[in-house]
């Protein structure tokens, strides 16, 4: 799964040794590097318009991360920027340690079938089902139809939509279709998973299905960051906050009270806190123990 | 192997979805090979024609009705001498009479030709062949020099004509030439038509797989693959087209062509060009024009 080449990451480490070794420290595990990282990282748009100035931060593999700012701040540009869409003006971009600026055109796609992306409008095919939609990641990454019948229900099946499988978009709810493309974002198990405001359309109950899902999907190892401006739902998650304005990195909290819970204590907790009833559950599975990896 | 699958799949449902846009560029694709492969031929077969008009030039010299046989073999001793003449070929008026039937046949004038009642009209002649079609003037103004008193004085005193052909030969070049002209215009400006129609309809197919093409990026396909498709749809609209036509084109053959060339020399020309090379030449220029025509649309509209 490591996006890195092995001597590379070998390379790297040897160094964070070397450098704890000369600091008289004891000698930690080799340390991989932050699977974001940006540098200095500036953006600038066609015609001027400075998306992201001098942003700096690290995120670490298994981490849950919201951005979070006003509309124009920057946020989806960061995604643009992440998945190799928009290239920085100046300082670097690290995916896994590597230069997404410095990596050629052609390899581009190649980064983005390690990184799922998910959006507000969902960006699902309507003339094809929920099981094609998703199969239409494996079939344009070139695996077998053996691969594609094995991995596709069972990533229906984590994401709550078993009985929907031949449904075609327009006949599912909001939050099921972008429990659709979340699928189809993961069905490949990438280790990063990128989130571009996936509960801006839906209702509050929604939102938390949705939510509990990509957690779920967090705790299998996965890297989850999600942009949002739902400041809500960002305070009761308790998870770390990135805020952005007009380009520039304002905030970047941790929430003391962070804690491990369950998937399912996550959904009870988050519901009670906001308020939310658990009424229809909106296709979520029933609970069962999210694979670990 | 499941990609090419995949591919294909991926076209016909693109042509299936945009289907008025696809039928157009057909139709325009049959029409250009249908008139293409009609064209080629006859401008091949104009182009023997006029061949066969120049090899055959040749002077033709007459008798006054009244010359002796020997004045006439004097003359084409004369004749022999003059440069650039290949061979001479002497005509009695009895031979002349039984080339002219040969030539008419047995319609209503070769008819006529039997009541002469014994009397022949047709002068002795002698045929001059040049050894270039170029060097036939030069021949004639040898055989008929202008004498001091700016009429012509030809060689020998038996000579009352030389008729050299060069009018008629004229006349079918110019006319050959222009249909060559005109065909050539009509054919590339068909073939311009049919890339463009097949751009267009590539690019309407573009624009309404826009969705897919975008979820394909995100997904991480490369250029290549989001190509593929598009090229081969363009493919299927090149091909479709020609192989229409082609089928058209041999119906045409068989039922109007083939039983005409047993009557008529001249239609037996057409077939100068093989019915098998033709049909290569048209499906490769059709593969060729279907593939710019994408290829363009690609470049243009589709950025990757």
């Amino acid at each position: 799964m490591g996006l890195l080449p092995t001597r590379r990451r070998r390379r790297r480490a040897d160094e964070d040794r070397a450098e704890r070794f000369g600091a008289g420290e004891p000698v930690a595990p080799p340390a991989r590097p932050p699977i974001v990282e940006l540098r200095d990282a500036t953006v600038v748009y066609p015609g001027g318009h400075v998306a992201l100035e001098r942003v700096s931060f690290g995120i670490q593999r298994g981490e849950f991360v919201f951005v979070v700012g006003p509309t124009g701040c920057g946020k989806s540009t960061l995604i643009r920027t992440l998945i190799g869409e928009v290239r920085a003006a100046s300082g670097q971009v690290l995916i896994a340690g590597h230069d997404v600026d410095r990596l050629p055109k052609r390899r581009i796609p190649h980064l983005r079938r390690r990184i799922g992306t998910v959006f507000q409008d969902f960006k699902l095919l309507p003339n094809r089902t929920v099981y094609d939609n998703v199969a239409y990641t494996l079939k344009v990454t070139g695996a077998g139809r053996g691969e594609i019948r094995r991995k596709v229900p069972e990533i229906l099946r984590l994401v709550g939509l078993q009985g929907k499988v031949h449904n075609y978009p327009d006949q599912l709810s909001g939050g099921e279709q972008q429990r659709v493309s979340i699928a189809r974002a993961f069905v490949n198990h990438p280790p990063l998973l990128l989130a571009d405001e996936p509960t801006g359309n839906l209702d509050p109950e929604t939102s938390i299905g949705i939510m509990q899902l990509l957690y779920r999907i967090n705790r299998t190892g996965t890297t989850v960051l999600v942009v949002t401006h739902d400041r809500e739902m960002v305070d009761k998650m308790r998870r770390r906050v990135l805020a952005l304005d007009e380009g520039r990195l304002v905030r970047d909290q941790v929430t003391a009270t962070y804690h491990e819970e369950s998937t399912s204590e996550f959904g009870v907790r988050v519901r009670a806190e906001m308020g939310v009833r658990e009424g229809h559950t909106n296709g979520e599975a029933a609970e069962t123990p999210p694979p670990r990896s | 192997m499941g990609r090419i699958f995949f591919f294909i799949a991926e076209a016909f449902r693109a042509l299936r979805r945009s289907a008025s846009p696809s039928l157009a560029a057909i139709v325009t694709v049959v029409m250009t090979t249908l008139l293409l492969g009609v064209f080629i031929p006859v401008i091949k077969a104009s182009s023997t024609t006029t061949q066969n008009v120049q090899s055959q030039l040749a002077l033709y010299v007459y008798m006054f009705p009244d010359a002796t046989t020997k004045q006439a073999k004097a003359a084409q001793k004369e004749i022999n001498k003059i440069p650039h003449v290949e061979r001479t070929d002497y005509v009695s008026p009895q031979e002349g009479l039984q080339q002219l039937r040969n030539e008419i046949g047995k319609g209503p004038i070769g008819q006529g030709i039997t009541q002469l009642h014994g009397k022949n009209p047709l002068p002795m002649a002698i045929v001059v062949h040049p050894d270039d079609a170029n060097n036939l003037r030069s021949i004639q103004n040898a055989i008929v020099p202008p004498g001091p008193n700016g009429k012509p004085k030809p060689i020998s005193p038996a000579i009352e004509e030389v008729n050299n052909g060069q009018q008629a030969a004229n006349t079918i070049r110019t006319v050959t030439n222009a249909v060559k002209v005109i065909l050539s215009v009509i054919a590339v400006l068909l073939l311009i038509i049919s890339l463009m129609l097949i751009a267009n309809t590539i690019r309407l197919s573009i624009y309404a797989r826009r969705r897919e093409v975008e979820v394909m990026r995100l997904v991480g396909a490369t250029n290549w693959f989001i190509r593929w498709p598009f090229v081969i749809e363009g493919l299927i609209v090149g091909l479709t087209g020609a192989a229409i036509a082609v089928g058209m084109l041999y119906v045409g053959k068989v039922t109007i062509i083939d039983p005409l060339s047993q009557n008529f020399a001249l239609i037996d020309n057409f077939s100068t060009v093989g019915f098998v090379p033709l049909i290569i030449v048209l499906l490769a220029a059709s593969i060729v024009v279907s593939m710019l025509g994408s290829g363009i649309t690609l470049r243009r509209f589709l950025r990757i």
